[in-house]
Formats: structure tokens, C-alpha cells, sequence
């Protein structure tokens, strides 16, 4: 490359939890998790994750039972409309 | 010095050839007259085995470019082809190549922009594509489409933005020329392997590219900075000023390689003395050249400059070239609606300031394949000369 070029040259950004900024503050709907329907908790297996897997700021953990991470989930719902079973539901905010 | 190789070829052909001899690694492109030529040549070399690349059938000119920018970014030398309506629908990726950087180099045909339909020769397509962030490149014959297909792929690589090498539809796609055609190993000695901005092929860092970017810079997850929107946008101009001086050094090393020049960033005739500067783009060039000529021999000092890199603006060589000039005919095949011709506004901004203020005059010619001999130029050049004229711009030989 051209060493006088000023770099970095073009947009580009890891697959990271943050990348987006703090995006939790756009959330209207918080996800929250039912832990007595959720497939990975009652059998204490990693047998579903899809919630982790479909997750598009990549906020859910591979844990059980899967964690949220409120500061970056912008709250758009898609683990709540993946999860198989429903144990995931969309609550509204509080508005301060 | 091994004995020439000069073949005859038509200025798609030299196009296609360029890109073989190159040796691209991915094409895609979808046929529109009069580019046609240049993928199906392109589509037979890789059926034959000559050229080992990847051709991929697309069903449209956007996503003909989608194809070749994912494949420059994952590190492919990438070519396409197109003109007029195609390079219009192809805009949007026009656009997004030259934000994301990437070395795609390619032809346009020029041809006029519908509506009304025209199959025939302007250059209205790409001048309304001037401020995507591309460089264009504009040939006058045959031999300079196959010389500056490969000059573009070195300067692209180099400064990480794609270039549309220009010749005019018929006029030289459809033209046959004796073009002198390089060695494919002289080729490669002065083409070095494309190695992408980084390696987006490395499952270990996925990177997720051209992401929304924020109007100030801010820190990634790994704790980079990274540009603001606009800082990106000042880089990419960067770039292409830079090009300014990369595009004279790698015609440079071109001739001391192959002993032929196209100019570099303005390809000049007679300008030395010359007091008449006739000034185009294209194909032009050479019919002006045969203009100037002919008012030689009638005791006016003409010269020709041919605007060989229109994008970057060489507003410098520009100045340098045109300061003893008293007037300066700008012959163009195209019109910024509503006010002048693209390059004619271009040549009086680059004059503005400087001691030299010739008279400049701008002359529309050529417009969906409208015949434009060389005798119209003199003639032009002459009333301007003889302060004949009374509108402006000037349509030549125009039959309403
Ligand atoms: S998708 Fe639903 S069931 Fe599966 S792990 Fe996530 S919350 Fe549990
Ligand atoms: S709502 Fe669910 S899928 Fe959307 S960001 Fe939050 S955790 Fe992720």
C-alpha cells in the first residue's frame, strides 16, 4: 500500500459486543427470560442457545442460563421471536 | 528486445486483452452495447483455459459491481465493463466501491444516456458518474485502452480506488487498430500481486465491513479509533490527489518499459508555442489534433490537449500547459444540464487566479453519435479566433 495513504482507509469493525455504541439506551422493550420455559435451563444442557445464536449485537451469552447484557441490547426482539419455546418475552420500558 | 507483437484489434478487444494480460482473477459483467464485446471475450478466454478466472454470470450491471467489489475486498483482482444506462443502474455500487476502497478497475464504452434510447457515442455517462470517488481515465485510441487498462490496475492497487478507464462507444469499441501488445511476462514484471487491506478471509478476525460509521470518530470494541464518516470521506480524496502524482510515475515506468507513452495525466501536441489550444477528452483528442494541423498550415500556432486523467482534476498541468495560450477551445461530448460542458467549467476554475486568462469557450459536440470531423473543430477554433461567436455553449454541427 501506498505508504502516504492515511489509514485506516475504509469502515470496517469487529464482531464484538459495543461495536454498535451503547445501544441499549434506543430500547423501548426489554427482553426478559422465563427460566421455567427456557430448554438450556431445564435440562442443563447447551442444547438450544438460539436466543445467543440470532442475536444480532451478540448480547446473549452461551451460558446457563443464557445472560442478557442490558448496556447493548437495543431491544429488538429477535431472541424473543427465535426462542422455540417462548421463554423469552418483550416488556415495555419505564420511561423516567 | 524480443520482435513486436502487433496485432489488429477493435477497442473492446484491447480492453478484453488488457484484462487477461493482467491476468483478473474475477469478471462479472453483464453485456450492453457497445461494451458486449469485452465479457464475451472475457467468458471465452476463461472457457478456453487462457485466463484462470472466475466469471460469474450476474443478472444486472449492480450487482455485476456487488460481485466484483466482495471479491476485491476478499483480495481478487476484479475488472468489469459497462456504459450509459448500465453504468447508471450499476450508480448505487458505483458509489460503494469507491467508499470501500477497493482497486476494481473498469471500462466504459461511452455511450449516450437514454431517454431517448441512443446505442451511439457521447460521454454523458460516465461525466455524470465524475463525483463517485472513482478516477477516470480517458483513451484516445485503441492502444491506449490496452495500455491504460494495465497502468489502471497498477494505480488502483496502489492507492486502494477503482478506476473507470473511458473510450468512446464505436468510435474506438467497434474500431480496428494495429495495437502493439505486450509481453504477458514484461506485464507481470511491473504488476505486483494485489494484496488486499487486510485479509477478510481469516476466520479468526471477522470483520464486518463498511458498518454504520458515525459523523465523529469513536473507539471500536478493541479500543481503535475509528474515522468519523467524513474523515473517511477526506481520505478517499486524499487518494485520489495523490493519483496526481502515482498516475504520471506509473506512465513512467510503462514507457521506460515499453516505450510508448499515453501522457500521463494530459497527452499534449504542439502546445510549446501553440497561442490556439483546442481541448478535449477522448477520442476527440486525435480529430483535434488533425484540426490543429490544418490551422497550422494557415499560419495559426494551434496545439491540442487531450484531458487524459479527468478525475483527479491535474488543475497544475492544467495551468502549466494553457499559460501562454490566448484561446482555449474546449470540445466535449457532454453537458452539465442548465449551465455549460463538465470540463469546460472544470479548465475555467482552474485558471481562476493565475495571470493567464485566455479566452475560453466551450463547444458541445458529438452528442448521441453526431458526426464531428476535424474540419468542424478548425472551423470552431476559427470563430472563436475571429469573435464570431454569440452563444455559449456552442453546439456544433448541430441539425435540430
Ligand atoms: S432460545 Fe429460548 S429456549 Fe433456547 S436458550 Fe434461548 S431462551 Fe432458552
Ligand atoms: S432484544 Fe434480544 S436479540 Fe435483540 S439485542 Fe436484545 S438480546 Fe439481542
Amino acid at each position: 500500500m501506498n505508504k502516504n495513504l492515511r489509514k485506516p482507509i475504509w469502515a470496517a469493525s469487529t464482531l464484538a459486543k459495543g461495536e454498535g455504541g451503547a445501544t441499549g439506551d434506543w430500547r423501548s422493550h426489554r427482553p426478559v427470560l422465563n427460566k421455567e420455559k427456557c430448554t438450556v435451563v431445564l435440562r442443563n444442557k447447551p442444547v438450544c442457545h438460539l436466543c445467543w445464536l440470532y442475536c444480532p449485537e451478540i448480547v446473549i451469552s452461551r451460558t446457563i442460563p443464557p445472560e442478557i447484557d442490558l448496556l447493548y441490547c437495543k431491544g429488538c426482539g429477535i431472541c424473543a421471536k427465535e426462542c422455540p419455546v417462548d421463554a423469552i418475552s418483550m416488556e415495555l420500558e419505564e420511561k423516567d | 528486445m524480443s520482435k513486436k507483437n502487433i496485432q489488429i484489434l477493435s477497442g473492446t478487444e484491447a480492453a478484453a486483452l488488457a484484462a487477461k494480460l493482467c491476468k483478473v482473477e474475477v469478471v462479472a459483467a453483464y453485456p450492453i452495447t457497445p461494451q458486449s464485446k469485452i465479457p464475451e471475450k472475457l467468458s471465452k478466454y476463461v472457457e478456453k483455459g487462457e485466463l484462470k478466472a472466475e466469471f460469474v454470470l450476474v443478472e444486472s450491471e449492480h450487482s455485476a459491481l456487488g460481485v466484483c467489489i466482495s471479491a476485491s475486498l476478499a483480495g481478487a483482482r476484479a475488472f468489469t465493463a459497462t456504459c450509459a444506462n448500465g453504468l447508471l443502474y450499476m450508480s448505487e455500487q458505483v458509489h460503494w466501491a469507491a467508499g470501500s476502497r477497493v482497486p476494481v478497475v473498469m471500462c466504459v464504452a461511452n455511450r449516450g444516456v437514454g431517454a431517448p434510447w441512443t446505442i451511439l457515442n457521447d460521454q454523458q455517462d460516465t461525466i455524470s458518474q465524475r463525483d463517485a470517488g472513482w478516477i477516470q481515465l480517458y483513451c484516445r485510441n485503441n492502444q491506449e485502452i490496452l495500455d491504460t487498462v494495465i497502468q489502471a490496475f497498477i494505480i488502483a492497487e496502489e492507492l486502494f480506488v477503482p478506476i473507470m478507464v473511458c473510450f468512446d462507444g464505436f468510435v474506438l469499441s467497434h474500431t480496428n487498430m494495429p495495437v502493439e501488445v505486450p509481453d504477458s511476462d514484461d506485464i507481470a514484471s511491473i504488476i505486483p500481486p494485489y494484496k488486499p487491506v487486510l485479509d477478510i478471509t481469516d476466520s479468526k478476525h471477522i470483520v464486518n465491513i463498511n458498518p454504520v460509521t458515525f459523523s465523529t470518530p469513536r473507539p471500536s470494541a478493541n479500543g481503535e479509533i475509528q474515522p468519523s464518516y467524513m474523515g473517511l470521506r477526506k481520505r478517499l480524496n486524499e487518494a485520489l490527489i495523490l493519483a496526481l502524482t502515482t498516475i504520471p510515475r506509473v506512465d513512467a515506468l510503462f514507457e521506460k518499459k515499453f516505450n510508448r507513452t499515453t501522457g500521463g495525466l494530459l497527452w499534449e501536441y504542439m502546445v510549446e508555442d501553440a497561442e490556439v489550444i483546442l481541448l478535449s477528452m477522448g477520442s476527440l483528442t486525435s480529430e483535434a489534433e488533425v484540426a490543429a494541423d490544418a490551422l497550422r498550415q494557415n499560419n495559426i500556432k494551434a496545439g491540442v490537449i487531450g484531458v487524459r486523467c479527468y478525475r483527479p482534476f491535474p488543475g497544475e498541468a492544467i495551468r502549466k500547459s494553457l499559460q501562454h495560450a490566448d484561446y482555449v477551445a474546449v470540445f466535449e461530448k457532454d453537458i452539465s444540464y442548465g449551465h455549460e460542458g463538465a470540463l469546460c467549467s472544470d479548465i475555467k476554475s482552474a485558471l481562476y487566479g493565475t495571470s493567464s486568462q485566455p479566452q475560453i469557450m466551450g463547444f458541445i459536440a458529438g452528442i448521441g453519435g453526431k458526426d464531428v470531423k476535424a474540419r468542424e473543430l478548425q472551423q470552431a477554433t476559427m470563430d472563436l479566433i475571429d469573435g464570431r461567436i454569440t452563444e455559449s455553449p456552442v453546439w456544433i454541427n448541430l441539425t435540430v
